[in-house]
């Protein structure tokens, strides 16, 4: 079956691969553009392993159609450190030890940037709320919970 | 395994196409039927798209409101004159999903999803269908009954007019995990009253059959009377009337029958 030339802005730069019909994004981005850091855990939409960020909202790139990427722009954890200094979130969930396999840190630090990109100052409801639709196994969520309303405040400690 | 996707500019030629192919399966935002190739789904050998912007106008300024299929629940969510629906359209899924799933592919969602629905078979809509021969109306418990017999026709919006008040329509989720998780069962009233008496009552239910259905039992022993706590124990003691439960991971068939009435009561009472 013949593959579909497809283009978007991977992270700030334009990348142009060859999809398979029904190819989704997730498979797209690591198999085709070599971005491994969005996770397959499901692709049934349960865990939100492979969040990314399309014209800035949270999607999940196991259900998005590769196709309807074409001319968006399409944004994931490889791409949100400023060169060398990791993004606040990053240095965030460091702080407090937000991460134990980490298998779902690529997620949930999309699903919280999403947040915080459109509400810096979450409150602790907000932030439940936006990582509800990632699953995570070890932490029991408080410290991720946490390290995200310490990213919104500039690393102080919020009430 | 690879498959063919067809993109159309109208819905005029993705209706014709879905038509035209047995195995084609209508593309929306993704969250049933790219689940369904990811699992593998033979069944779907080509998928259709439609990129006509007429799927997603919202019209929401007079009584009658007009949802376009391809409307996400993150645009119901962003609109202020749907507010009696945010409850509805936040309990589904996460942002991600929010941000994708339309109120068209609702409509098709299988138990225990499909939350929109219910609220649409409360609020007695009627939902719009492009065929191969043309576009035509017809009411949503017609939709659903027929649904799984449905070849070839493309849901292009849902209409229905908006409650008269905000006690008028009610929505609960039953679901064991929160902020998010699939439904134990999903109830939504419509039981506008005039003078303390229930004008009519319309309610719904979700993951207490195959598709949302109504529960008319408790319909009809609230209509005409005052919402007190009798009127309200009878609805809830007719309330499984014409169900039939799923049984799945999140409850047994048996349970959902046991608690339907406690949670309607809950909503009939305004209680928590």
């Amino acid at each position: 079956m013949a593959k579909t030339a497809l283009q978007f802005r991977h992270n700030g730069r334009d990348v142009a691969v060859f999809v398979d019909g029904g190819a989704n994004l997730l498979t797209t981005l690591r198999d085709g553009v070599g971005d491994m850091t969005p996770k397959f855990g499901c692709g049934q939409g349960g865990c939100g392993a492979c969040t990314v960020l399309i014209d800035g909202e949270a999607h999940l790139a196991c259900l998005t159609l590769a196709e309807t990427a074409a001319g968006r722009s399409v944004e994931t954890l490889a791409g949100i450190k400023d060169g060398p200094n990791l993004h606040p979130l990053q240095r965030a969930f460091m702080e407090h030890f937000a991460a134990q396999c980490g298998y779902c840190t690529p997620g949930m630090l999309m699903a919280a940037k999403a947040l915080l990109d459109h509400n810096p100052a979450p409150t602790r409801d907000e932030v439940v709320n936006a990582i509800s639709g990632n699953i995570c196994r070890c932490t029991g969520y408080d410290s991720i919970i946490n390290a995200v309303l310490a990213a919104a405040s500039g690393g102080r400690a919020r009430a | 395994m690879p498959v063919t996707v067809k993109t159309f500019a109208t819905s005029g030629e993705a209706a014709a196409a879905l038509s035209s192919e047995r195995d084609a399966r209508y593309f929306g935002g993704g969250t049933l039927v790219m689940r369904a190739l990811n699992e593998g789904d033979i069944a779907v050998s080509t998928i259709v798209r439609a990129t006509d912007h007429a799927l997603t106008r919202l019209d929401v300024t007079g009584s009658r409101i007009t949802i376009g299929a391809a409307v996400t629940f993150a645009r119901v969510l962003a609109e202020r004159e749907l507010s009696f629906l945010h409850p509805v359209a936040a309990s589904i899924g996460g942002p991600a999903v929010r941000n994708m799933g339309t109120v068209g592919g609702n409509l098709f969602a299988p138990a225990p999803f499909g939350d929109f629905t219910v609220a649409l078979l409360a609020l007695d809509a009627t939902v719009a269908l492009q065929g191969g021969y043309g576009a035509r109306e017809m009411p949503i418990e017609e939709f659903l009954a027929g649904r799984a017999r449905m070849q070839g026709g493309l849901v292009l919006s849902v209409a229905f007019q908006r409650p008269s008040s905000t006690e008028a329509f009610r929505y609960r989720k039953i679901a064991r995990i929160r902020p998010k998780g699939a439904a134990v069962m999903t109830i939504a009233a419509h039981v506008p009253s005039s003078g303390g008496r229930v004008l009519s009552a319309r309610i719904a239910l979700g993951a207490m059959a195959a598709t949302a259905v109504r529960a008319k039992g408790a319909e009809r022993a609230l209509e005409g009377r005052p919402l007190d706590a009798a009127t309200i124990g009878a609805a809830a003691s007719a309330v499984t009337e014409g169900t039939s439960p799923i049984d799945d991971s999140l409850a047994s068939a048996w349970y959902r029958r046991e608690v339907a009435g406690v949670h309607l009561r809950r909503l009939l009472a305004g209680e928590p």
